[in-house]
């Protein structure tokens, strides 16, 4: 059954050195989570970005919790770079995976599907083939003779995410951001933070139940309000723009980012 | 500062001109100008009442039909129903070759840039891809990219996608999937065929006369600065004020 716990429970269930997968910053970042998971310290994580992340992979990043980091990108949207993850590149302070997006997506279907591989177009005479050996290059076995990439599946430890709303049984509105469904069914054990928990049953209708995540796939429920700030939640709350601009000034430096971490936790714990 | 605002609306307009008759645009991430081109287009089409233009907006609710998840983009890709996509690169080369990953040796590459997002996927699947890059200089047109994060031409796949022209600050060109390159079509107001020769730093064919890139007419203009920020402002809410301010 899925459990609802406090958001220090929530994020104790991760452990250190586990693979964790966390969404793009438009479906609904557990940002709240994370300032929790940095103050408890997990760290040597292998960060799944899906299929990239912003500022939640670069404070993870920052505070040196990432050991492996796949992803297709970090970005910071129209804030710009993102800084520690430039700075850590350049120190060589994680193994990268570097990927293209719809590889991650193919393959935590693999996992969903469990299969070992999932077949993908294109990628072909990219370099990316060259710096991920487990990517593979096959002939087709089926159809028509032609060159296609496998990638293996990707199944993390565990999924994190934040969303609107849960029902009292544990199901998850998510919206059409399937790629949360994917990452939960992927998983061995999904996290959500949430602004609130709802009476009404979110099964109850067709029109609610095409946009939820059954409690089946979901581990652990913890509500935290406003849990995305300062990325936006969708339907909910925009994204803090003077916020991120502030963060990207101040973590150009270990020192200004040590700075911005410290407000960034604090000012966490109030809110909680 | 009036001057940059033009030099958008130019960028804006060179982009809609570029996807005439495509059923389907889509625009990844980080990327206003490209977007605001895609909106243009659509509303002159039903300006003009010519057949309709779907676009998909990466990161919007309002011009984004997608139900189906990050995937979708992707698969919709695969399935030949996209027409047209943008990518850039911090570097491309003469070969069409676009790196988004950084400059030096990976992985502790010397600068280091995003990533290459789905750029090694979607240039193999889309007929149309046009490359963008605003900054017009020798460190970004290079002879050939540090690392490739997807490759224009592939001979040993079939594939239906790659790329179509590429637009700049400072100029358009075409690109020639047969020869393997590109060729100056025009160069943008204030702008001479010499400053594109000693601001690109790969080889390209360049005919006799080079034309000035078309600027936009009054109507694509009252258009642009009205509807269609107000559009893109919900996406790009930074980008679509400065353009307001610059009025």
């Amino acid at each position: 059954m899925t459990e609802v716990v406090a958001l220090e429970a929530l994020v104790s269930r991760i452990a250190p050195g586990q693979s964790l997968a966390v969404p793009v910053d438009r479906s609904g970042v557990a940002m709240a989570a994370t300032a929790a998971m940095i103050e408890a310290g997990i760290d040597n994580l292998h960060l799944v970005c899906v299929p990239i992340s912003g500022l939640q992979a670069d404070l993870l990043i920052g505070a040196g919790a990432v050991a492996t980091l796949e992803t297709s990108a970090i970005s910071l949207g129209e804030a710009g770079g993102a800084p520690r993850f430039g700075a850590a590149v350049k120190a060589g302070s994680f193994r990268l995976r570097d990927a293209t997006c719809p590889a991650i997506h193919a393959g935590l279907l693999a996992a969903q599907h469990g299969v070992p591989f999932m077949p993908i177009a294109g990628i072909i005479g990219s370099d990316l083939l060259e710096v991920r050996p487990d990517w593979k290059v096959i002939d087709s076995p089926v159809g028509n003779s032609g060159k296609v990439v496998v990638v293996p599946a990707i199944k993390p430890d565990v999924a994190l995410f934040h969303a609107p709303e849960a029902d009292r049984d544990g199901n998850i509105r998510i919206g059409r951001f399937r790629e949360l469904a994917t990452m939960a069914y992927a998983a061995k054990r999904t996290l959500v933070t949430v602004e609130r928990i709802v009476d009404r049953n979110l099964l109850a209708t067709e029109d609610s139940a095409a946009g939820v995540l059954p409690s089946l796939y979901v581990d652990a429920i913890a509500v935290a309000e406003r849990g995305a700030w300062p990325l936006a939640l969708w339907d909910e709350y925009p994204a803090d723009e003077t916020e991120i601009a502030r963060y990207t000034a101040m973590a150009r430096s270990d020192d200004g980012f040590r700075a911005y971490l410290s407000t960034f936790l604090s000012r966490r714990k109030q809110v909680a | 500062m009036s001057s940059d605002r033009e030099r958008r609306e130019i960028l804006i307009t060179t982009i809609a001109d570029l996807l005439d008759g495509v059923r389907h645009v889509a625009v990844g991430a980080s990327s206003p100008i490209p977007a605001a081109g895609a909106m243009l287009l659509r509303a002159r089409q039903k300006r003009d009442g010519k057949p309709p233009v779907r676009i998909s907006i990466l990161g919007s609710q309002a011009h984004n039909f997608f139900t189906n998840g990050g995937i979708e983009l992707f698969d919709c890709a695969a399935q030949g129903r996209v027409d047209a996509f943008f990518l850039g690169g911090g570097q491309i080369d003469g070969h069409g070759n676009i790196n988004l990953v950084g400059t030096g040796d990976y992985p502790r590459t010397d600068v280091r840039w995003p990533g290459s997002f789905g750029s090694a996927y979607l240039y193999h699947l889309i007929p149309r891809v046009i490359l963008f890059r605003e900054e017009h200089s020798p460190r970004v047109f290079v002879p050939k990219v540090d690392f490739v994060s997807a490759r224009a031409i592939t001979p040993e796949v079939a594939r239906r996608g790659g790329p179509y022209a590429l637009l700049t600050n400072m100029a358009l060109f075409d690109f020639d999937r047969e020869a393997g390159g590109f060729s100056l079509r025009s160069v943008h107001p204030a702008y001479t065929p010499a400053d594109i020769r000693e601001n690109t730093g790969f080889a390209y064919a360049e005919p006799e006369v080079v034309r000035e890139t078309p600027r936009p007419d009054a109507a694509t203009l009252a258009l642009l600065r009205g509807q269609i920020l107000d559009e893109l402002a919900e996406t790009y809410p930074a980008f679509a004020r400065a353009m307001k301010q610059a009025a």
